[in-house]
């Protein structure tokens, strides 16, 4: 007999519910045993599955085959069968050997020639219209022009706190860490050689702890750059991922919500007088459980 | 380096391990994991341009997906199909070094080689769905983008894998699974 809340249950363990079903399931749990059993036995699946060597990682001769093979279809070969790539530059040049032939007069002519002739006659065109409106029309249009522009104001007054260049910033520094051999500055798991080592050469001097037991393993830190100033990144490892943990002074402008950009999670926070910002592509839920130790 | 590649590289390498694991899991045969991988980056880089800001990593695992069934349609109609290999978690790089004391982790061993048989012996479509969920820690919409079935579809397949696992597991070490570090 199986209870019929199964895959609700499972969504619920996945973290795929919103809170009101989560609260509905918990509800639940609390009175079927069945439910409660799958709960432990979907817990015990997730802690077998999720061993170091389950985390393997390409070969690094097949990660260099794949850059070579990479090369020799980028390298835009002479005489090379048509790709995709290079397909717009060929349909470009036939449409400028058609202008060249299209145009009247007997000489051969450039085709910025043509193009220019063309400009300036489109010029000569818009200037010809009578430009006289009533003033009631003139009125209506300085009426929605101002609300335009009021409008425009408003949208890049607004803009930089959905949009701000910060989290652009460190979802790139993020993405260039995980090049090879960009990750780590200086490797070690012990919090007193790290710290340290951010002294001499960042702006600002960050929480560095190792939380191995809770799953997030010191690895390393890393100097870069974001937010106009030398950054400290730690860089903790859980499970297959990365999490970097950049901070910077915290300047005041306030810091962007927590988001999801090109598949990363950004966290932001402040402690002290420092701004954190803890990216990855592990889920929200991990990502958030080693703010919260941070935090402590 | 011209700038659609660059931008290639900041956008999908990042994956490439997560791609390469994904062939594992998809073909229990190491070699044709390699094949698929470089087939499936060539093909990615091509595609590039119809990436348009979605969601990166299950785009390029749905490429290697698809490769990954070219490729064994091609086999079979050359009338080969491989024998699976024994799977050994040494050929790729372990993230780190396992434990070292050696009575502990001959036991270690023992009970990874079981679980890489079990997980090994689910059919693929459940294998595959598992591993994403679990491994790379990927939601069901982007499961479902990657294998390409109903969410529904990619609930009921990981019940089903999650559930065999646990049931394999106890029929083989006789005891409840606990984590293998």
């Amino acid at each position: 007999m199986r209870c019929a809340e199964t895959l609700r249950v499972q969504a619920y363990f996945d973290e795929e519910v919103d809170a009101v079903s989560a609260a509905d399931v918990e509800r639940h749990i609390e009175h079927c045993a069945e439910c409660r059993a799958l709960l432990e036995d979907l817990q015990q699946v997730r802690a077998v599955l999720c061993r170091e060597s389950a985390f393997i990682r390409i070969p690094a001769p097949l990660r260099a085959q794949v850059m070579l093979a990479l090369d020799a279809l980028d390298a835009p070969a002479l005489g090379a069968p048509a790709l995709d790539i290079v397909a717009p530059d060929m349909h470009t040049s036939d449409r400028d050997s058609a202008a060249e032939l299209a145009v009247p007069g007997g000489t051969t002519r450039t085709v910025q020639g043509s193009s220019m002739r063309a400009r300036g006659s489109s010029k000569n065109s818009r200037s010809s219209p009578n430009w006289r409106l009533t003033p009631l029309w003139v009125g209506a249009l300085r009426g929605v022009g101002g609300t335009a522009l009021a409008a425009a104001c408003a949208f890049f007054l607004l803009l930089p706190r959905l949009t701000s260049p910060l989290i652009d910033e460190v979802v790139s520094a993020h993405v260039r860490s995980l090049m090879p051999t960009h990750l780590i500055d200086v490797v070690s798991t012990d919090k007193h050689t790290v710290k340290p080592w951010f002294a001499g050469h960042t702006d600002v001097s960050p929480v560095v702890a190792d939380f191995e037991p809770q799953g997030y393993r010191l690895v390393g830190g890393r100097a870069d750059y974001l937010a106009h100033q030398r950054a400290a990144v730690v860089v903790y490892q859980h499970g297959a991922h990365v999490i970097n943990v950049f901070s910077w002074a915290d300047n005041e402008r306030g810091l962007p919500n927590d988001v999801t950009r090109s598949g990363y999670h950004l966290a932001f926070w402040t402690a002290g007088d420092l701004a954190y910002c803890a990216v990855s592509d592990t889920s929200w839920d991990a990502l958030l459980g080693l703010e919260r130790l941070l935090r402590e | 380096m011209d700038e659609r590649r660059a931008r290639f590289e900041a956008q999908v390498l990042p994956h490439l391990d997560t791609a390469y694991r994904f062939a594992r899991w998809l073909s229990n045969a190491p070699s044709d994991a390699d094949d698929v991988v470089q087939d499936a980056v060539l093909r990615a880089f091509r595609a590039f341009d119809s990436l348009r800001g979605s969601d990166v990593k299950p785009w390029l695992l749905a490429i290697v997906r698809n490769c990954h069934s070219t490729a064994l349609k091609q086999r079979r109609r050359r009338g080969f199909v491989p024998l699976p290999e024994e799977s050994d978690a040494q050929d790729g790089y372990a993230m780190t070094a396992t434990t070292p004391d050696p009575e502990h982790a001959s036991m270690c061993r023992d009970e990874q080689r079981t679980l890489d048989r079990l997980i090994a012996a689910l059919p693929e479509e459940h294998r595959t769905v598992l591993m994403l969920r679990e491994i790379e820690e990927m939601d069901y919409r982007q499961i479902a983008r990657v294998t390409n079935v109903p969410i529904g579809t990619v609930m009921s397949r990981l019940a089903r894998s999650r559930a065999a696992l646990k049931a394999r597991w106890l029929q083989e070490a006789g005891g409840v699974p606990r984590a293998v570090r």
